[in-house]
């Protein structure tokens, strides 16, 4: 049986036909949009390459069945940028050396983006590490990572600073 | 994963219908149930979708003061409620300890009720488990158990119940409110989960088609938001499930205590309610000698089921520690690691 669905992903509406309902957002993402930034890492939740914000939070797309996202407004790393203008997070990796490999990088982003909406951690270095603990980095490149969220967390303070001025 | 049928119903009368059929399972958030299906662990041939039912996911307070959570509530709104963190703090302490944010943010009160364990031979295929084929046989018995339980275990089955987000609740005389052929009815928290015995593949008291519509904390349980901790030994620092764990929750009246309340996870098939160590605490004041009776007594039925043994200690500990940190006072905010001995601000000194 065939099940339609529709997704806003990255701001532009996408309708799917699925011939299986067994199809993860994340295979949707990779392999009907080719969307390949979000990574499949361990598929089984635990390591959250994946990661990509649904209605505006984050969650593991590998454990998370299209089908019944039907209707989601989902963003991916593809759709943080604005054209050449990184998204301040994007940006504090490279400044601080986040990374090694890169494989874990979109899911970390992701993941740090979706944090600092949920604003529990705010700029302690041990909150920001509880709060990322679901996404592991193989080349062990956490100090550079914790740099870069306390960055862009600073400088999301400051922009918010100067707007309520 | 082996393919099945995907139904969406609109109401939950239709869920119920819908999910009454041999082979049929509710699907909320997915976190452990997909999961378990990519595993083949469980392979059913229908998911009933109650994601989009209406009316599932409110938090509101009854006019007897009762909270009314509906199982539709993702773990991390629940903990980040502002009221429910300042009025049931243990709850929210271990909400926070568990899994990782992005589960979090997922998982819903409902489906945290019903994880399954995470004993690594229920999902090993290969092996024998008498909770995922009945009667097959149990591999965890002479196998790698230094995890598994220490109290009400059995032959059968020596799993343990993985939830944190349970100790607490179960504490706390959480009742549970179901959706069933028979319509509506309530069981309280404690009587949801099963012991092995000769039928660990029966994890609950659940029917074929009951759909679990809310948890509701009684009014008592506002009692203790001034003395209520929970906290849980780790493998690694965060994203663990609990070795042991233990909620503690106190009202203190005149330096005495006036009610305890003491659950252990990690232990057993279920969030175990150490009601005998509660009595001794009733109407003594809160010392190491008194909490150190009360760890005798939570853990007097216990025994290794393996290489384990070290559990049972480790439990007595973790209750010593949990109950000196609830009669401390709940902290005005959590901890950067929930629920954590490692904490720096957690306030405790070693038991």
């Amino acid at each position: 049986m065939n099940h339609s669905i529709s997704l806003t992903v990255n701001g532009a509406r996408r309708d799917f036909v699925l011939d299986d309902p067994r199809v993860t957002l994340l295979d949707l993402l990779r392999e009907r949009l080719h969307l390949t930034g979000t990574k499949k890492g361990c598929d089984r939740g635990q390591c959250g390459a994946c990661t990509i914000l649904v209605d505006g939070k984050r969650i593991n797309s590998c454990l998370a069945l299209a089908i019944s996202h039907d209707g989601a407004d989902i963003l991916t790393i593809e759709g943080v940028a604005r054209g050449d203008q990184l998204h301040p997070v994007q940006a504090a990796f490279i400044a601080h050396d986040g990374f090694q490999c890169g494989f874990c990088t979109p899911g970390q982003i992701m993941s740090a983006i979706g944090m600092m909406q949920e604003a529990q951690a705010g700029n302690d270095p041990e909150r920001i590490r509880e709060c990322m603990s679901g996404n592991l980095c193989r080349c062990g490149a956490y100090a550079g990572i914790v740099d870069a969220v306390l960055d862009a967390q600073g400088q999301m303070d400051e922009t918010n600073q100067r707007r309520s001025a | 994963m082996k393919p099945f049928d995907y139904v969406r119903p609109a109401t939950v009368t239709e869920a119920v219908a819908a999910a009454a059929q041999p082979g049929a399972v509710y699907l909320a958030a997915g976190t452990n149930l997909l999961d378990l299906m990519k595993g083949n662990i469980s392979r059913p041939d229908r998911l009933v979708d109650v994601t989009h039912l209406d009316g599932l996911d409110a938090i509101e307070t009854l006019a007897d003061g009762s909270l009314r959570i509906g199982a539709l509530v993702s773990n991390a709104d629940l903990a980040h409620d502002p009221a429910f963190a300042t009025t049931y703090p243990a709850v929210a302490e271990a909400l926070l300890s568990g899994a990782s944010a992005q589960l979090r943010n997922a998982a819903t009160v409902g489906g945290n009720l019903l994880q399954r364990t995470r004993c690594a031979y229920f999902y090993d295929t290969a092996s024998r488990c008498n909770k995922r084929e009945a009667g097959s046989g149990c591999d965890a018995r002479d196998g790698e158990n230094r995890g598994h339980a220490v109290l009400g275990w059995s032959e059968s089955c020596i799993a343990t119940n993985p939830s944190d987000f349970c100790v607490p609740l179960v504490a706390l005389d959480a009742v549970v409110e179901i959706e069933g052929k028979g319509g509506r009815r309530e069981i309280a928290l404690d009587a949801l989960h099963r012991l092995p015995g000769n039928t660990p593949e029966r994890e609950s008291v659940l029917e074929p088609g009951d759909l679990i519509v809310a948890v509701r904390l009684p009014p008592t349980a506002r009692g203790f938001a001034a003395h209520a901790r929970y906290l849980k030994v780790r493998e690694r620092t965060s994203y663990a499930f609990a070795v042991v764990s233990a909620a503690a929750a106190l009202r203190i009246e005149n330096g005495k205590i006036a009610e305890a309340r003491l659950a252990l996870g990690g232990v057993a098939a279920k969030p175990w309610r150490a009601r005998a160590a509660e009595d001794v605490l009733t109407g003594v004041a809160p010392t190491t000698d008194a909490f150190q009776e009360a760890a005798w007594r939570a853990l007097a039925d216990a025994k290794p089921s393996g290489d384990n043994a070290f559990k049972i200690e480790l439990a007595r500990r973790i209750v010593v520690r949990a109950l000196r940190l609830a009669a401390a006072g709940t902290p005005a905010r959590l901890p950067a690691l929930p629920a954590s001995p490692l904490a720096s601000t957690s306030g405790a000194f070693h038991a």
